[in-house]
Parts: structure tokens; C-alpha cells; sequence
């Protein structure tokens, strides 16, 4: 097994597979009475988040406690961090604390990379800039096989804010390698220069992907990055590119619908259709905890000392 | 599950043919029958991998001795083992227990080879997060020696003595094709 996870591309098929077995076993344990597993016992797992998040941390928290792990929280926000402490001088002060595995959300790009050349430990990345999110990714191939019972062949169609999705990028990965087809679905401006090379077919016109999808992944639009010159209007771009119930209907009958949270009603998805027996939104919570304790699990439980 | 374990010629010693083995499940069985009323409220719990198709035997053999359904089940311990720092992770396999769960049972731990004891250890701890039986006890094929905790076995198949250079191979043929148990010197 790799050591660090910072890349829905360092998962080969099998190493991707064995994450997904694994979180299948850890899943049983959610429906168990003792909800503890003593395999990371006396290891110590740092939560280091620069940007905000609340089911990421928790999660990833939950897993950590779940495998008897410590966990240290660490938010930039009333740390040394606002006093200027640089990237790696956090890191060294880890270090010295001794912590077998670092989650870090950073805004930058390439963050967790960095960290990794600095650390002794593992480095999971938990979403960093605009680039990727491989636990997100590793959770909703998991929803996906658990749904619709397998990943190869499957057509999904990724839908809105790819420009600025570090969902989008790890999904396009990690479903490529494991035999989905992706098709992106967003307005030209919304899509990245150079999506060309993705693996992954693109398109314009929701309503021409969704017969064919077996998954619709809608993406939030991320207001908070975008000064509102991507689309002309809030309005405009739910009636291009937001699911309702309308637009539901044409999908095929067993299809689904994956929001990787949180969600803007009304925007990009509208509440009857997030509230829908088809919507695998609060599901997509718990397969993350499961996910996150398969991982922590093959990167820290047999690692030399 | 594990990988089937080869057959290569001659590679050491036979201690137990394929009749020899069904004879020693049998005769578990029947000591299983006796020292528990007739395995009243028994469930069977195999540790992977071999102890999973012992405990369906076990509990195979019990109904056609006795005529009484005993619930045969799985325990995966990867997650409880001492040693997975030392080699490291190894993919997880399935837990299944009797579906009204075993607590109040008596719950009969199966596995093929007694050795150091740490296997049943582990087995312990992860049965302890599950319920609470009544009683816990351990059947094995094969008591090999060399305990290094105070564990023993309450129904045991065959005492082998052995040397800390020999291996014992238990083959069943669920997993390998073929019942058979060997004693071979470590290369």
C-alpha cells in the first residue's frame, strides 16, 4: 500500500478496490453496539485544517476515534497561524510531536505535497485549492457500487462547477481507473482550460447527457471563489444546469443522484430532488466515515516504525 | 479469504489423511454434543480462513448426529491482531454472526491450528466489542504447542508435538482442494 494519500491517481485498480472492500467490512461496525476497533491504538492522527469544514474534519475525526486513534485537532483560525506561522514550520512542530498521519485541508494547490516532503508521517489529503479531494472521490465510488452494485461500465455525468471542483478532479480520476465513464457537464466557462486531456467526455446541454447517466453528481457552485462573472445569473444557470424534479424524470429509472455537499437549494439541486429516494446525499456522510477508516487503516496500521 | 495452499510431492509429512480428518471433525462433534447437553444455545465461530469451513463441518456433523441446527459463523480478527505493525496490513474479510447476535450463548471459537495462542487472544478482544456470551470456548483441529499465552483448547482434533522449524499445513478442501494435514520442516 502507498503511504501517503494525496492523489485519487496514487490508487491503482486493486489498491482503489481494496480501500472500497475494506471500507465495506468497517461499515458493519456502524450497526454494532461497541463502535470501536482497537487497530490504532497509540497512534496519533492531526486533523490540520487551514480552510473551514465541517463533515470533512468530523469525519475524518469519527474514523480516526473509531480505529482508537488520537486525534489533534488543529485549525488555522486561533492557532499560531495567525500569528504568520509558515506551512512548514507547523509541519516541524508536528513532526516533533510525533504524528503518525496528518489530514490537512489547505486552500493552496499542492499543499499536502509539500507537507509530505516535510513529515515523517502519512499525509492524507483532505482537499487542497481547487485541485483534489481523493477521500471524496474514494466515498462516492463507494456510494456508487453499493447502489448500483458495480463501477465498471457505469456512465456518470459530473455537473456544474468543474473549473473550481477538487471534487470533480478526484472523481474524474479514481472513476476512470476504475472503469466508469465520466462525462462533465457545465457551462464553457465553468469548465477548466485543458479538460480536454481529462479523461472524461464534456458537454454543454445537461438535458442530452441524463438519459443515458446511471449517476448524476451535481457540484455546489462556489460562490465564495467566483465573483459572479462565470454565468449571468443565479436564475439562469438553475435553469441550465440545476436538477429538478423535471429534469429528474429523464434520468433512467435506477439512476442516482450525488451531491458531495454542502448543498445550495434551489441552485444547483432543487429540495425536492435532495430529498428524493433517489438522492444519496446523507448516505454519502456515512460511506465517508466507513471510507476514511479503510484508509487510515492500510496507510497506518502495518507501518514500520 | 486466504490462498489455497499447493501440494507439492512428497513435501513432508502426512499426519492425518482425508478419512483420518473427517474422523477427527466427527469425533469433535460428538465431544462438542456431550460436554455441552447437546450444544443447547452453541454457536459455532470460525476464524478465517480454515476455521470457517471447520466451524460449517462442526456444525454439519452436529445436525446429523444429533438432528439439531447449530448457527455456524465467521469472525474476522484482522482488525484485533498484535502483529499487523510488524507485517503489516492485510485486507479484511467478513464478520457474520447468528442473527439474534451471541449474547447468552455459549459461543465455540474453530480454528484449524493451535499455536501461539495470539490468534485466540485477538479472537477474544474482538468477540468482547461483539456481545457477551454466556461462555466462550475454542475447538481446534490441530494443538501444535509452543503457547506463548495462557490459552488452551477445549476440544482438540489432534496433539501434534512439533519443533519450532516444522510448520503445520491443515488443507481443506473448501480452500485447497483437498483434506489433508502435513508437517513440514521451514525452508
Amino acid at each position: 500500500m502507498i503511504r501517503h494519500l494525496l492523489s485519487a491517481a496514487d490508487l491503482d485498480a486493486d489498491n482503489a478496490t481494496l480501500v472500497l472492500d475494506t471500507a465495506a467490512e468497517m461499515a458493519n461496525l456502524a450497526g454494532r453496539e461497541v463502535k470501536k476497533l482497537p487497530t490504532l491504538r497509540g497512534r496519533t492522527v492531526v486533523n490540520l485544517f487551514y480552510e473551514d469544514s465541517t463533515r470533512t474534519r468530523i469525519s475524518f475525526e469519527a474514523a480516526a476515534k473509531r480505529l482508537s486513534a488520537d486525534v489533534i485537532n488543529f485549525s488555522a483560525k486561533g492557532s499560531s497561524v495567525s500569528k504568520g506561522e509558515s506551512l512548514k514550520d507547523t509541519a516541524l512542530t508536528l513532526q516533533a510531536m510525533g504524528a503518525d498521519a496528518v489530514v490537512i485541508r489547505h486552500s493552496a494547490s499542492g499543499a499536502p505535497h509539500r507537507l509530505a516532503t516535510w513529515v515523517d508521517g502519512s499525509v492524507l489529503n483532505a482537499g487542497d485549492g481547487t485541485h483534489e479531494h481523493p477521500t471524496q472521490a474514494l466515498l462516492d465510488a463507494y456510494t456508487m457500487r453499493a447502489r448500483l452494485g458495480r463501477l465498471d461500465g457505469l456512465a456518470v455525468a459530473i455537473v456544474g462547477d468543474v473549473l473550481h471542483s477538487r471534487v470533480a478532479r478526484s472523481n474524474v480520476l479514481l472513476l476512470h481507473t476504475l472503469g466508469a465513464r465520466v462525462t462533465l457537464v457545465g457551462p464553457p466557462t465553468l469548465l477548466p482550460v485543458g479538460v480536454d486531456a481529462w479523461p472524461a467526455k464534456t458537454s454543454y446541454d445537461l438535458d442530452a447527457v441524463l438519459p443515458d447517466a446511471d449517476v448524476v453528481m451535481m457540484l455546489r457552485v462556489q460562490r465564495e471563489r467566483m465573483d459572479d462573472a462565470y454565468f449571468p445569473s443565479v436564475r439562469e444557470y438553475s435553469r441550465r444546469y440545476g436538477l429538478d424534479a423535471v429534469r429528474m424524470r429523464k434520468l433512467p429509472e435506477h439512476a442516482i443522484v450525488m451531491h458531495p455537499g454542502p448543498m445550495n437549494r434551489g441552485m444547483e439541486i432543487s429540495p425536492d430532488v435532495a430529498d428524493s429516494p433517489r438522492s444519496t446525499i446523507v448516505e454519502q456522510v456515512a460511506n465517508g466515515v466507513s471510507v476514511r477508516m479503510a484508509v487510515l487503516y492500510l496507510l497506518l496500521g502495518g507501518q514500520h516504525k | 479469504m486466504g490462498h489455497p495452499r499447493t501440494a507439492g510431492p512428497a513435501a513432508g509429512k502426512t499426519i492425518l489423511t482425508s478419512a483420518e480428518l473427517a474422523r477427527v471433525v466427527d469425533r469433535i462433534a460428538h465431544q462438542i454434543l456431550e460436554k455441552t447437553e447437546g450444544a443447547r444455545d452453541c454457536a459455532l465461530l470460525g476464524i478465517p480462513t480454515r476455521g470457517v469451513p471447520l466451524a460449517r463441518r462442526l456444525a454439519a456433523r452436529i445436525e446429523a448426529f444429533e438432528g439439531n441446527a447449530v448457527p455456524a459463523g465467521v469472525l474476522d480478527i484482522t482488525l484485533y491482531r498484535d502483529d499487523l505493525r510488524l507485517r503489516g496490513t492485510r485486507a479484511l474479510g467478513p464478520t457474520s454472526l447468528p442473527t439474534d447476535g451471541i449474547d447468552a450463548r455459549r459461543v465455540i471459537l474453530v480454528d484449524d491450528v493451535l499455536f501461539s495462542g495470539r490468534t485466540v487472544r485477538a479472537a477474544l478482544d474482538a468477540l468482547k466489542d461483539l456481545g457477551r456470551p454466556r461462555v466462550v470456548q475454542l475447538a481446534v483441529l490441530v494443538d501444535r504447542g509452543h503457547r506463548e499465552l495462557p490459552i488452551r483448547a477445549d476440544y482438540v482434533g489432534k496433539n501434534i508435538p512439533t519443533a519450532l522449524t516444522e510448520s503445520v499445513h491443515v488443507l481443506l478442501t473448501e480452500v485447497d482442494g483437498l483434506d489433508e494435514v502435513r508437517l513440514e520442516e521451514k525452508h
